[in-house]
């Protein structure tokens, strides 16, 4: 960092600058910084739900995009999310308070017999950052530990993610079982993981791949409003 | 240890290095062509990731075989097992472009979720079996048996011991983010040193990894397990 960055307090910007701020200092994963702008904003009277959309949630986006294009790389990519995951920490308690948007209701988890949650774990901040209620099942997780969620939770959409070739056909055995009991339309049902493709996605029968967590939160989206307006 | 400064240069396709020469930094690396005899066309090329070439080599001088090429993939193609079918495809046809009908391939699945195997199919090429290069050491069998028991064990090779700065700890950035490190290996509990020789050199390397990683270490001797198989099979065929 140049000494010239140095200098800048963030207290001393505007919103507009302050917002410009932390979109920068998202991308370069500080999260010290983060949490001092999430608070400056909300001292300044910003509603919680503006300061997660327009300065965390839009820079998680430009950090997103530049993964997908080969600039950023997994390091700077979980940098910036534990930036994020800080300033979410502040946010979320105001945003069940002040009765934020809800787009619909997320259960995710990893697959049995993986342990690997990185991608997971992005998808279900971006989820939230996105005004989804998500429901971590965690890592390792049986069909039924699905199910089981998804019938509690009143859940709208069925997350599952593997890291590894060996896991991955797991993702079908859940399928199938909410296929069994009659209950898979019920459900958006999508994927994703490294070695996952869209066409391993269609053939073990779920709704969309999703190459990544702003993919994730994308289609998402575009299946809730699906769903309303076919309702 | 490189040589010719052009090394690292992307636009070399293929090096060649007499087998008592292999460095390892050269392999995780650079793209790697071994042949007991440059100047004639061989009979069986085995195309392979870097991770494997010193084992393979070592198969090929214990059992005596002959005819036999090795062309290696940069082992940090491990990091991005997207991009190895479509090396392995270039390797492939390169080598029928010169001549050679027997080749083979000696990749693991590798993360590349069964894109390699439409590429071998394609090609008319054969694929070592296997989900990971641990599993064909450990042997199939025994590694699956495992799997549930072993859920949270990193599994390292001889030559992801001996390359475990470069490959694992640098190549996920842990040289420069050490509080990643938890986020990364938070799920393990161990990790588990499939040794392929007996080196107390890399026993202490293994166990240094695993230390850094604050993860257990377990050792468990595999020689080259089902690797060995496949290199002779082709030999003897």
């Amino acid at each position: 960092m140049s000494d010239e960055e140095d200098d800048i307090v963030l207290s001393e910007l505007s919103n507009e600058e302050l917002v410009q701020q932390m979109h920068d200092d998202l991308y370069d994963g500080l999260k010290d910084e983060i949490l001092e702008g999430v608070n400056i904003l909300l001292g300044r009277g910003w509603q919680p739900y503006q300061v997660l959309t327009e300065a965390l949630v839009e820079g998680m986006r430009i950090v997103g995009i530049d993964f997908r294009d080969g600039i950023l790389f997994v390091p700077e990519v979980l940098l910036a999310a534990n930036a994020m995951k800080g300033g979410m920490g502040i946010l979320k308690p105001l945003l069940a308070e002040t009765g934020a948007p809800k787009q619909g209701k997320m259960v995710i988890g990893t697959v049995k017999g993986d342990i690997h949650d990185i991608g997971k774990n992005l998808v279900s901040m971006m989820m939230e950052g996105a005004g989804f209620e998500v429901v971590d099942l965690g890592i390792n997780n049986p069909a039924e530990n699905y199910l089981e969620a998804l019938e509690k939770e009143d859940a709208d959409i069925l997350g599952m993610s593997a890291l590894l070739t060996t896991t991955m056909p797991y993702m079908k055995v859940v399928i199938d079982e909410l296929k069994a009991k009659g209950i898979r339309e019920n459900y958006v049902v999508l994927v994703g993981g490294a070695p996952l493709n869209e066409e391993f996605g269609k053939a073990i029968g779920a709704d969309a791949y999703c190459r990544d967590a702003a993919v994730a939160v994308e289609t998402a989206k575009e299946y809730m409003a699906q769903r309303l307006h076919n309702q | 240890m490189r040589r010719g400064g052009a090394r690292r240069d992307r636009t070399v396709e293929s090096i060649t290095l007499p087998s008592d020469d292999l460095a390892d930094d050269v392999l995780v690396e650079c793209p790697v062509s071994i042949s007991s005899n440059p100047k004639s066309v061989p009979r069986t090329l085995l195309i392979a990731c870097g991770a494997l070439a010193r084992e393979i080599l070592a198969i090929i001088e214990i059992n005596g075989l002959s005819g036999m090429a090795l062309e290696c993939l940069p082992a940090t193609l491990h990091n991005h097992p997207e991009r190895i079918p479509e090396a392995v495809r270039e390797k492939v046809r390169a080598a029928r472009a010169r001549g050679i009908e027997d080749v083979h391939v000696v990749y693991a699945d590798c993360g590349t979720g069964g894109s390699l195997d439409r590429v071998c199919e394609e090609e008319g090429v054969t694929r070592i079996a296997g989900p990971h290069c641990y599993a064909f050491f450990d042997g199939l069998d025994a590694f699956a048996s495992r799997s549930e028991e072993e859920i949270g064990a990193l599994f390292l090779t001889d030559f992801f011991a001996r390359q475990f700065d470069a490959l694992l700890w640098k190549g996920l950035g842990l040289d420069r983010h050490p509080e990643l490190r938890d986020m990364y290996f938070g799920n393990y509990d161990r990790v588990v040193h499939l040794a392929q020789t007996d080196d107390p050199v890399l026993d202490d390397k293994a166990r240094a990894a695993a230390a850094r990683l604050g993860l257990r270490y377990v050792r468990r001797k595999t020689g080259y397990g089902e690797l060995a198989d496949f290199v002779t099979r082709f030999a003897l065929a």
